[in-house]
């Protein structure tokens, strides 16, 4: 291609993000809505073509890489602005422009009430272009750049409603926490760079089977770098706090950043890095159990929130986790199939919720709720669709990326991880259904002004919601399991897995085995919907029942297991008497006073100089006749 | 022939005279005077060294010297006059505009 | 010789001093008169004819007469030499003049005989006390050997005179303008707040 594909795909968002600036008051709200969501669609577009470009070449060629310009050349070290298209970054480009399209499409429906939609549309271009300049990179740094960018970018728009000071907090947090992961990716890459003398993707790949003796300290301590860096972006134990108080920000926010896109990039970079990882099976497992523990923690949380976008938040840790959990025992396909279902269903939900939110005009309590199946027809339809899907139902997308990565654990030998999983899968169940029957079934337990205010969404929201419903019922299908050789998504991605020589494990079980397998999740998935069914729709007094009697048990979900509170204490509450006492003794009296210091030390040097500028002539004269005396003195001696 | 030493302490006292001219006294005028004292004690020190020395060349010198010596006693002059006109006084204790 | 030298010499130092002294400008005025006449037979002493009388024409002549001029015009009293701070100065003053003093007699030597000890550079084979006047040798050296200096100083005078002109004129210029012209104009407006 003559035309620079690639470098335009980040490159029309970070376009519209200048117009935006320059002419955003002279477009109006119409120009702008027109402005982002075009130039994300036209960077799907472009992404559909390069992907159709790159399908086009034989399977062990696919690689289109494309410099924009040189970076920086120091000594021996090189990094460009250099992007790369390879089956993984495909899948990602297609996921981030594609549902990012949809979300953009809805943001102008959800936010065309706000006194910001301008600037709420600069962030979310804002944001594209990182997030797309992070999955197109091809060396680390540039990838850091995104990663960096994505991070800004949830802050500003976390804090996007700047009048309300817990959206500042929240956006606060976000950046922070996700600054102590990105200080462990930076680690994680220095040693790289002193290993191999590299970031750039293929050379470190290339260089790291020699470079690092397998499974050595030295590499497992990089991969656990890279992997903190992902635990803080992408939620992961210890790292996770953040995410469910990023739900602040406004929903489309949350489903584009906090669902679709910007969380997966940990489960991106560990699956590009997987030729590292491979090379360091105590890191793997590292990755597998946070993950695992992460899934199970996530989930018992998310059965007792009240407010449903901290529900939907939870569970994007939890389905986080099980992502990690399929990198952690060699699945690295399988966690990004996940991804890719993940992206359609999640965001689907969280933009129903908004959908929900909007209609009810902005009540967000599930406690306050109910029926609003018959009022909200196309809301609830896709809803329930995403609902199903995440559950686990046959034949929907989410059941397949599940179940590939249960059935990777058990293959794998990880028995522990498959028993989380299965675990999680039936409390995901559970708390998602509950989500569903609070919201939509039920008696109605809608306030006053929220009954009044009552109305489905205008078309601009509902059009997205029925795209991603229609991909979160299609989208697993690449993915059929028992296919020889594996199925079309691994097929895809095995030229990018399976790289670097290091063959994935093929495990294999028996097929009675896998059928059982399967049945069983399927089975802990039905249960968990039931067991909801009947705990909040056809007997609603089993919930509080249940509640009641294990009081505590609820009180400590409720509460999140304390570990903000924790946070606060360990960690926050002590840094910021450090912080304190450094601003009253080292800056205020030391820095300033050295600072002041100097200042009054010229002062009394003047003052005490100025005594001899008495404007005397006479005085003058006298200091002059000692000078020239003392000077005669001198000569006088020296000869 | 006068000793050129005793030049040169004559020399030395009226340069002296000069000096403790300029730093004593508090007319303007009265320290220009002063100034044209010790002007004159250098042609003397000049002087004598050139019968000394047997030379012309410190008569040339002096004869500069009291060409600018005019020169400047005539701007000289019509500075304190203007300054005169500016301040109503040829005391130099009384303009002390610079003070720091 | 020498006698006369030594009262020139002490006519000098007297004067000098009642120049410094004397409270009337016009008195020290008319001594240091009498201080250059002194210097000038000290001049003629040491056979610079030339130069003597020059002293007498221009320093006591010119340059004196001008003094007075001034003195007269600014009509100027007794100075008034009252107040601690002038003493103070004034005991400051004297102890400098001391220390220059010493100074003085301490680089030039007092030891009688010559020999100052101080290394005296080449000197023009010219005697003065030789040869057919002092104002011919002058005459002839100033226009050979210091022709340059001799034309630059009288662009000197001309500076001066310019000078001299610009300054005690352009005071007059200035006051009677002021006197006859409107009063001076009122100081810029405040600047508006900051909002």
């Amino acid at each position: 291609m003559t035309l620079p594909l690639l470098s335009l795909i980040p490159g029309l968002p970070l376009a519209a993000v200048a117009l935006n600036l320059l002419l955003g008051d002279r477009l109006g709200k119409r120009g702008t809505a027109w402005l982002a969501c075009g130039s994300v669609l036209a960077a799907f577009g472009l992404a559909v073509r390069a992907v159709l470009a790159l399908a086009a070449l034989p399977e062990h060629e696919r690689r289109i890489t494309e410099m924009a310009w040189t970076w920086m050349r120091v000594g021996d070290f090189t990094a460009n602005v250099s992007f790369l298209l390879d089956p993984l970054s495909a899948v990602m480009v297609l996921v981030v422009t594609g549902v990012g399209s949809l979300i953009h499409v809805y943001a102008t429906g959800y936010m065309s009430h706000d006194r910001s939609f301008r600037r709420f549309f600069l962030y979310l271009n804002l944001f594209m272009f990182a997030m797309l300049t992070l999955v197109l990179a091809d060396n680390y740094l540039l990838m850091f750049v995104g990663w960096e960018g994505v991070g800004l970018c949830s802050y500003l728009l976390i804090g996007f409603w700047v009048e309300r000071p817990a959206a500042a907090q929240a956006g606060k947090k976000a950046f922070i926490v996700n600054r102590i992961g990105d200080f462990g990716f930076m680690l994680g890459a220095f040693m790289l760079v002193v290993a191999t003398g590299s970031l750039d993707y293929e050379r470190v790949f290339a260089a790291a089977p020699h470079a690092f003796a397998a499974g050595g300290t030295a590499i497992t301590m990089a991969a656990l770098l890279l992997f903190a860096g992902a635990t803080g972006k992408s939620a992961q134990i210890p790292l996770f706090t953040w995410l469910p108080d990023a739900m602040e920000g406004p929903t489309p926010v949350s489903a584009l950043i906090h669902a679709a896109t910007m969380v997966t990039a940990g489960v991106y970079m560990v699956a590009r890095s997987h030729v590292l990882f491979e090379l360091a099976p105590a890191a793997m497992q590292v990755v597998a159990v946070i993950g695992a523990a992460t899934a199970l923690m996530a989930a018992t949380i998310g059965l007792a929130q009240n407010d449903i976008k901290r529900v939907l938040a939870y569970s994007t840790v939890s389905q986080l986790g099980y992502m990690f959990m399929a990198c952690g025992v060699g699945a690295f396909g399988a966690g990004i199939f996940h991804v890719m279902t993940h992206a359609f269903f999640k965001a689907l939900l969280f933009l129903g919720a908004g959908s929900v939110i909007h209609a009810l005009g902005d009540e967000q309590d599930l406690r306050r709720m109910g029926g609003l199946a018959p009022k909200l027809p196309w809301t609830h339809a896709t809803m329930g669709i995403a609902t199903l899907a995440i559950c686990g139902v046959p034949l929907l997308s989410g059941f397949f990326s599940k179940d590939e990565i249960l059935h990777a654990a058990f293959a794998s030998g990880h028995y522990g991880v498959w028993l989380a999983g299965i675990v999680g899968a039936s409390m995901t169940a559970f708390y998602m259904t509950r989500l569903y029957v609070l919201a939509f079934r039920g008696p109605s337990r809608l306030s006053h002004e929220s009954a009044h205010h009552l109305h489905e969404s205008p078309p601009s929201m509902i059009a997205p919601l029925v795209a991603l419903a229609l991909l979160s019922v299609v989208g697993g299908y690449v993915g059929l399991p028992f296919q020889e050789g594996g199925h079309a998504f691994t097929r895809w991605l095995r030229p990018v897995l399976e790289a670097g020589g290091h063959h994935g494990a093929h495990h294999e079980v028996a097929r009675g085995v896998e059928w059982t397998l399967l049945l069983l999740s399927v089975g802990v998935a039905g249960a968990g919907i039931l067991f909801a069914l009947r705990s909040y729709l056809w007997t609603p007094a089993l919930a509080t029942a249940l509640r009641e009697r294990f009081a505590a048990v609820h009180r400590l979900l409720e509460g999140k297991y304390w570990v903000d509170e924790l946070y606060d204490a360990v960690f926050v509450r002590p840094f910021v008497r450090v912080s304190e006492w450094l601003w009253r003794v080292w800056d205020a009296r030391v820095v300033d006073g050295v600072v002041n210091g100097v200042g009054t030390t010229l002062e009394g040097g003047s003052a005490f100089l100025r005594v001899f500028q008495t404007g005397f002539v006479g005085t003058y004269a006298l200091w002059i006749t000692l000078g020239v005396l003392a000077l005669f003195l001198h000569f006088m001696r020296r000869t | 022939m006068i000793p050129l030493s005793w030049l040169l302490a004559l020399s030395a006292v009226v340069f002296t005279i000069g000096v403790v001219g300029v730093l004593v006294r508090r007319n303007a005028l009265v320290i220009f005077m002063s100034v044209e004292l010790m002007l004159n004690a250098a042609n003397l020190t000049f002087v004598a060294f050139a019968n000394h020395m047997k030379s012309l060349d410190g008569q040339i010198f002096v004869f500069f010297v009291m060409t600018v010596a005019a020169a400047e006693v005539a701007i000289g002059l019509a500075i304190i006059v203007h300054l005169f006109r500016l301040r109503e006084t040829v005391f130099v204790d009384e303009i002390h505009l610079l003070k720091g | 010789m020498i006698p006369l030298f030594l009262g020139f010499a002490a006519l000098l130092v007297a004067t000098s001093l009642l120049v410094i002294l004397h409270k009337n400008p016009v008195t020290s005025a008319l001594f240091l008169v009498l201080a250059f006449c002194s210097l000038a037979g000290i001049y003629l002493l040491l056979h610079a004819e030339f130069l003597g009388m020059v002293q007498i024409v221009v320093y006591a002549g010119a340059i004196m007469v001008l003094f007075l001029f001034v003195i007269m015009y600014l009509n100027l009293q007794h100075d008034v030499e009252t107040g601690v701070q002038i003493a103070v100065r004034r005991g400051i003053g004297w102890l400098a003049g001391a220390a220059v003093l010493l100074t003085g007699a301490t680089l030039f030597g007092v030891p009688a005989g010559g020999g100052s000890g101080w290394a005296l550079g080449p000197a023009n084979a010219v005697d003065p006390a030789a040869g057919a006047g002092n104002v011919r040798a002058i005459g002839r050296e100033l226009y050979s050997r210091y022709l340059f200096p001799f034309e630059l100083t009288s662009v000197l005078l001309l500076v001066a005179m310019v000078g001299v002109i610009v300054i005690a004129r352009g005071g007059a210029r200035r006051g009677g303008a002021r006197r006859g012209g409107p009063p001076p104009a009122a100081g810029p407006a405040d600047p508006p707040e900051d909002r």
